[in-house]
């Protein structure tokens, strides 16, 4: 859902452009403390998956394709600030270097992508994780809803900044980029939990955010052996 | 716990080769159909907005995910004309220059945030 130029009005583009960077900056100061010798190649490897997986449109209903965002997937392996920034770094060259979404546009592409799909949604994520049992398929049904979620509202951001340039109203906007977007939310949901559930196989230790009790990294009996 | 530390350069360079090999594998064949945003635009009739505008940003290296130059011929299917396509090496190529961008630039702009190790921590760990 990269907007390209034209779509946006000025007072859109500014307004969105503004907010962006506003919590873009929060997350810079933020990353000062966050970032430790685990996350910094985590961070890097989190945005080169994003790019390639971005660029690999699945095919749905009625000629329309979608693809991986990977708001939720960041967020969850480094957290919502770091993982918004990777969002904001994936647009940003994807903008200037592949020209996929306007420049005018990239305030509010980062808005909706890396603000409401990556932060916002994060602490929807964590509320759904609080009040679900502290159980690994639960914490990756939480973060799959939550990437569902993440698609859906950032769509539903992008028909109202359609709304308020006046390209297109939001009765008509609002629910056809809702009801696209519910169908392609389906392959974020599996895709992001697909790839966490790996990660969490492999090392449990790089999910940020996973703080359960149960199987952990170090097998009971390897503790006993020692 | 130093085993750990070493663990996550294999875990990423496993990951990396996965991410690359998606973009220069797979890439080419991913569906080209609009995407959610493009077929509203399409369908709800304000795509013309875009196309009649020029865009703001004219000097992208690999503009629409396709290395220039590397085209061949191939039929339209509205039009029926022959047109100059990217060739699906074209876009693996971008899939693969993109992935390997975006690590180096990420993996340089997370080290310069970082904040920097205190003097008197050096040695310590």
């Amino acid at each position: 859902m990269h907007i390209p130029d034209g779509f946006l009005n000025a007072g859109v583009s500014v307004a969105t452009g503004a907010a962006a960077a506003g919590v873009v900056g929060y997350g810079l100061y933020r990353a000062r403390e966050e970032l430790d010798e685990k996350s910094v190649p985590l961070l890097a490897l989190g945005a080169a998956f994003i790019f390639a997986a971005q660029m690999l449109n699945f095919p749905v209903a009625g000629g329309t394709s979608g693809h991986f965002l990977g708001g939720m997937l960041a967020a969850v392996l480094l957290g919502p600030w770091l993982g918004g920034l990777v969002l904001t770094l994936v647009l940003l060259v994807q903008c200037l270097g592949f020209a996929d979404g306007g420049l005018t546009a990239l305030g509010a592409n980062v808005f909706n992508m890396a603000v409401i799909g990556t932060v916002a949604t994060y602490f929807l994520f964590r509320g759904l994780k609080a009040v679900l049992p502290r159980r690994r398929p639960y914490f990756l049904a939480a973060a799959g809803l939550g990437a569902w979620l993440s698609v859906v509202l950032a769509s539903g951001a992008c028909a109202v900044e359609l709304a308020l340039s006046g390209t297109s109203p939001l009765s008509v906007a609002l629910p056809a980029m809702l009801g696209i977007h519910a169908v392609i939310g389906v392959g974020e949901a599996v895709i992001t939990a697909l790839v966490l559930s790996v990660v969490l196989a492999v090392r449990p230790d790089l999910v940020r955010t996973y703080d359960l009790p149960g199987p952990s990294a170090v097998p009971v009996d390897s503790e006993v052996s020692r | 716990m130093e085993a750990r530390k070493k663990g996550i350069y294999l875990f990423i360079l496993a990951g990396f080769l996965v991410s690359a090999a998606l973009a220069l594998l797979v890439s080419p064949w991913a569906s080209s159909a609009p995407d959610g945003l493009e077929k509203v635009a399409e369908e709800k009739g304000f795509i013309e907005k875009a196309e009649e505008t020029e865009p703001a940003w004219d000097s992208a290296p690999i503009p629409d995910y396709a290395v220039p130059g590397l085209t061949e011929k191939a039929v339209d299917e509205e039009s029926g004309e022959v047109v100059e396509e990217p060739t699906k090496l074209a876009t693996a190529l971008a899939g693969l220059v993109g992935t390997a961008a975006v690590f180096l630039i990420a993996w340089g702009l997370a080290l310069v945030l970082k904040k920097r190790d205190r003097k008197g921590a050096v040695g310590v760990s």
